[in-house]
């Protein structure tokens, strides 16, 4: 239990994949305009690498490593992310078509997302050798991604009242905004829990 | 050997995973289809696919289903046919409605590089908006056409071409969209009756003794276009001629008197159509294409 938690943890505070290892900041930037968009994505994205993570494992482990073929890791990770987000794009078609259309080409772009490769990669480099663990860091993982594409689009919508000076408008305003939350989440750096 | 093994055990994985993924969507999207209107296919497959953003709307796609949902007319697409319209009113259940006035764009210059000089030479972006910036463009004249082209980008027909350092329209091709009149930053770019005959090749609003000095074929308002017209169709409007298209009936008088050259035919040609006999006007067949109906017959044309 005291793994579990302190994988968590790691997972969304002091590792978070956006604002601690940089990836996924084009999703990040792109559908951080509204609080609700930003829900539906990191929704999207923690479904995706939750299920990438669970599939890739299984492939890497049982197959690429027994005949020696962990060097084509990337293409069959990317043939599954791939795979996964046409689903879930079918699925938000059919059940949510106004976030479908307010995550336009956010949604596809998914399979691009660097942070859903990020933690496949990451979970079939490290030496988990139960299941259970790599699924529950791709949850958390997703979870902390959620988490920061809230917090700043919270911030967003608020940079929209403000008085900024016209050069920092719009994108501009937003990295610094994006940088000062990074540096936030620094805070955690090095925390570790006693388990 | 052992390669080629190697190679058919990837192509076994490969092709397995592909497979069992491949099945997976299939079963998914049996799962999740979501019906789509059949009539807005329909009407997609009539409209043009140029996506230009005329109607007012964000493209093709979403203008269909504006149609078919009663918030827009079916003729707001300008280059559609009255057959094509009458179909897609058919589709929707819209009332049927009468093709819109057909219209082509028209560039108020022709200060091309032969007629007019520079003051400087730019060697900037490719991009109207930033040499507009520098004194209001290269040419001596701060009413020309600055000839890099915004509104070739604009195009989605391919109708507009930069030639001698003034954009030109294939009124052909031109479906009257009114993209390069959004684009043009001079607001050189007008719509006019397609089948208008003769415009006005200037917009200065300069005297004509300035306009004189910088540019050959600029409109100097000398008014002799106004005197001449039959029909009352031209005025002068800050110091150029402005053509009524209401009043106008494409004689060509005005084109053949100009002393700049400034009126000139639409229909392409250096100079203005002359016709030696009177304008005659004859009635066209029936068309649905309006009031401005008209023919003239040249007896030659140069």
């Amino acid at each position: 239990m005291g793994t579990i938690i302190s994988i968590c943890f790691a997972a969304i505070l002091t590792e978070n994949f956006v604002l601690s290892k940089f990836m996924g900041i084009c999703a990040f930037l792109g559908v951080s305009k509204k609080t609700d968009t930003s829900i539906g994505m990191g929704m999207a994205v923690t479904f995706v690498m939750t299920i990438s993570t669970l599939v890739t494992w299984l492939i890497n482990r049982y197959i690429l490593v027994p005949f020696d073929f962990v060097y084509l890791r990337t293409i069959v990770f990317i043939l599954v992310i791939a795979c996964l987000v046409q689903l879930i794009e079918m699925f938000l078609r059919k059940c949510v078509p106004s976030l479908y259309k307010a995550l336009g080409i956010y949604l596809p772009l998914i399979t691009t997302n660097c942070a859903v490769l990020g933690v496949t990669i990451l979970m079939a480099d490290s030496d988990y050798t139960n299941i259970l663990y790599p699924v529950i860091y791709a949850f958390a993982a997703g979870l902390g991604f959620t988490l920061a594409i809230v917090l700043f689009s919270g911030i967003r919508e608020k940079l929209k009242f403000c008085d900024i000076p016209k050069p920092f408008r719009g994108f501009p305003i937003a990295l610094i905004a994006a940088a000062l939350l990074a540096m936030a989440f620094s805070g955690f750096q090095g925390l570790n829990l006693p388990f | 050997m052992d390669l080629f093994i190697n190679i058919l055990i990837i192509i076994g994985i490969f092709g397995g995973l592909a497979l069992i993924f491949g099945c997976l969507l299939v079963i998914a999207s049996r799962f999740f289809a979501v019906k789509q209107d059949e009539r807005a296919e329909k009407i997609i497959a009539l409209l043009p696919g140029a996506n230009c953003g005329g109607c007012g709307y964000a493209g093709c796609a979403s203008y269909a289903e504006a149609v078919l949902s009663g918030e827009a007319k079916p003729n707001l697409c300008t280059s559609l046919s009255q057959e094509e319209i009458n179909a897609i009113a058919e589709i929707s259940g819209a009332e049927a409605s009468e093709k819109s006035l057909p219209t082509v764009a028209h560039i108020k210059c022709c200060g091309s590089n032969e007629c007019t000089s520079n003051k400087y030479n730019y060697g900037g972006i490719d991009d109207c908006r930033s040499l507009i910036r520098l004194g209001g463009g290269e040419k001596s004249c701060v009413y020309s056409c600055i000839g890099l082209g915004n509104c070739v980008k604009a195009c989605v027909f391919g109708a507009i071409s930069v030639k001698n350092g003034v954009a030109a329209v294939d009124t052909k091709r031109c479906k009257g969209c009114g993209s390069c009149v959004a684009a043009c930053p001079k607001s050189l770019i007008e719509l006019i009756p397609a089948t208008a005959r003769f415009s006005v090749y200037c917009s200065s609003k300069d005297k004509g003794k300035a306009v004189n000095a910088i540019c050959d074929n600029g409109c100097i308002a000398c008014g002799i276009c106004v005197k001449n017209c039959p029909n009352s169709a031209i005025t002068l409007k800050n110091n150029c001629a402005v053509i009524d298209y209401s009043l106008c009936d494409g004689c060509g008088i005005c084109a053949e008197k100009c002393p700049k050259g400034t009126i000139r035919s639409t229909k392409g040609g250096k100079k203005a159509v002359k016709s030696s006999a009177p304008a005659v006007k004859t009635e066209k067949p029936a068309s649905s294409t309006g009031t401005f109906s008209f023919d003239v017959k040249n007896t030659d044309k140069d």
